[in-house]
């Protein structure tokens, strides 16, 4: 992966310069914005409200047992919008989308059709990678703030439901909004906003440079999933640290 | 045979000591050859005789280790030059975008460069669909295609630039033999018609001795001979006669596997 850092930044550098031109590209983005949109909501809703349940099972009755049901809400809402969030649908993009970007492009490459484009003075970056990029940095962070909204109401339910817990819906929710910030909202937001650009860069990057026949195909996608969730992780640290102060 | 002479509209095509090398093969070594305008150049050669790379030279797709590349002479070697003359390439798979219908990869170039409003677009798209006689197929998907129907999208996808120059990589490979002279026949009608020059590489015998004003037979990244058919045909080199009078009737083994 290591090898290859300097060509995906390169990548990206070529991309941000073709911005420009995105509008020009609004069709294509718009399609994939769909595709990303389309092919993950259901699975961002159903992932975020367990992720927001399980937080709330694993918390809560250790808190309440300490006499603290009010911290509960709180702290699911903290973890959600701060981490699970963000980390969990940028991990479940790079494995929905970001493989699917991969394949597709290292098809096209595979069977000439990149080629075929240069052929005819068609840039396979403002053609192929620019939409791409620009719809997954403009999905990724929706999706992740409906997550957050998804993920404190699976705490929230749980926590209700639990005979452990008991929390009232109230008491959740307005514990949560005297924890939770719009600060740390938007911190998340951003985090995702920047695992958007590594999962699109990523995935793009293996595609472009995708050879051999299916075989390559499929090494140029797990290749674009692993290199995305080791980079979201390593990104995740370093970005934690950087907002916290 | 047509005498390039009468067809003036093409662009002259030198090509000057290419050589390429990839890690230690040498896979063009040293090429030289002329293609006049309004010619139609075939190259023949088996297999690895490295004809694919020379195209992909000849359209910019690689950078040769040496050698120039002329195009009315002018080297085509910097983007700049380049991008003055119109050349295309039908690919041997056809390269057809398989997320695009038909209709919107013969227009393909003309939408993206924005060279003429959407309506505009469509009739020279239903034109040039017309010209290789594919007009249904215009909202059909590639994968809906047949291979010779997809060489033929390819070919008319080729002509809206109102090529100078076009190259065609083995065009009637993994066709049936009636596709291939449906493919042979577009060649040489649009060479007739638009007075193109074009330069096409085949392993085909009937396409090139049937389309061809001059055959070049390449081997092992070389050019053994270079003449119109019937001096090819008579050329007294081995590799050259071993090339054009392979047969299976000949080789009698393969009929007892």
């Amino acid at each position: 992966m290591f090898d290859n850092i300097g060509q995906m930044v390169l990548l990206f550098w070529r991309t941000l310069g073709a911005l420009p031109l995105a509008w020009r590209q609004r069709q294509k983005v718009f399609e994939q914005f769909f595709e990303i949109g389309n092919a993950s909501l259901l699975m961002v809703c159903m992932l975020s409200f367990f992720i927001g349940g399980v937080l709330s099972l694993q918390t809560g009755p250790a808190l309440v047992e300490r006499g603290l049901p009010s911290a509960v809400g709180g702290i699911v809402g903290l973890a959600v919008a701060r981490e699970l969030a963000p980390v969990m649908m940028a991990i479940l993009i790079a494995g929905r989308i970001g493989s699917a970007m991969a394949a597709e492009i290292g098809s096209m490459r595979v069977y000439q059709e990149i080629d075929a484009l240069r052929t005819m003075n068609i840039n396979p970056i403002h053609y192929l990678v620019l939409p791409r990029l620009v719809a997954i940095a403009l999905a990724l962070p929706m999706l992740v703030v409906l997550a957050i909204l998804i993920g404190w109401f699976g705490g929230a339910t749980v926590a209700e439901i639990n005979h452990h817990m008991a929390i009232p819906f109230a008491v959740f929710f307005g514990d949560l909004r005297s924890m939770v910030e719009l600060k740390d909202v938007a911190n998340g937001v951003f985090k995702t906003f920047c695992f958007a650009i590594i999962i699109g860069t990523v995935s793009c990057h293996q595609g472009m440079a995708t050879i051999g026949g299916p075989r390559g195909i499929g090494r140029s996608v797990t290749k674009a999933v692993v290199n995305s969730i080791i980079l979201i992780v390593m990104f995740d640290y370093i970005l934690t640290r950087l907002l916290l102060h | 045979m047509n005498s390039p002479a009468q067809k003036p509209d093409g662009v002259k095509l030198e090509v000057r000591g290419l050589r390429k090398s990839f890690a230690s093969q040498e896979v063009l070594q040293g090429l030289d050859f002329t293609v006049q305008p309004g010619e139609i150049f075939v190259i023949m050669g088996p297999s690895g005789s490295g004809k694919s790379v020379l195209l992909k030279h000849l359209i910019g797709l690689e950078a040769p280790d040496a050698g120039e590349i002329l195009v009315n002479g002018e080297s085509i070697m910097t983007p700049e030059i380049a991008a003055k003359y119109r050349m295309a390439l039908v690919f041997q798979s056809g390269a057809l975008l398989n997320s695009l219908t038909v209709g919107e990869n013969v227009g393909l170039y003309l939408t993206e460069h924005r060279l003429k409003p959407p309506a505009e677009i469509e009739r020279i798209v239903r034109e040039k669909l017309a010209d290789v006689r594919l007009s249904e197929a215009i909202h059909k998907m590639p994968g809906e295609l047949s291979g010779g129907m997809k060489k033929r999208a390819a070919i008319a996808r080729a002509l809206v630039i109102e090529p100078q120059l076009i190259l065609y990589d083995e065009p009637t490979s993994e066709l049936d033999p009636l596709s291939s002279v449906v493919i042979g026949q577009e060649i040489w009608n649009l060479n007739q018609n638009t007075r193109v020059t074009s330069l096409v590489v085949t392993h085909d015998r009937d396409l090139a001795f049937g389309v061809a004003d001059r055959i070049a037979v390449m081997d092992g990244g070389q050019i053994l001979t270079i003449g119109t058919p019937e001096a090819v045909k008579a050329f007294p080199d081995a590799r050259v006669q071993t090339f054009l009078n392979a047969d299976f009737k000949r080789e009698p083994r393969f009929k007892n596997i």
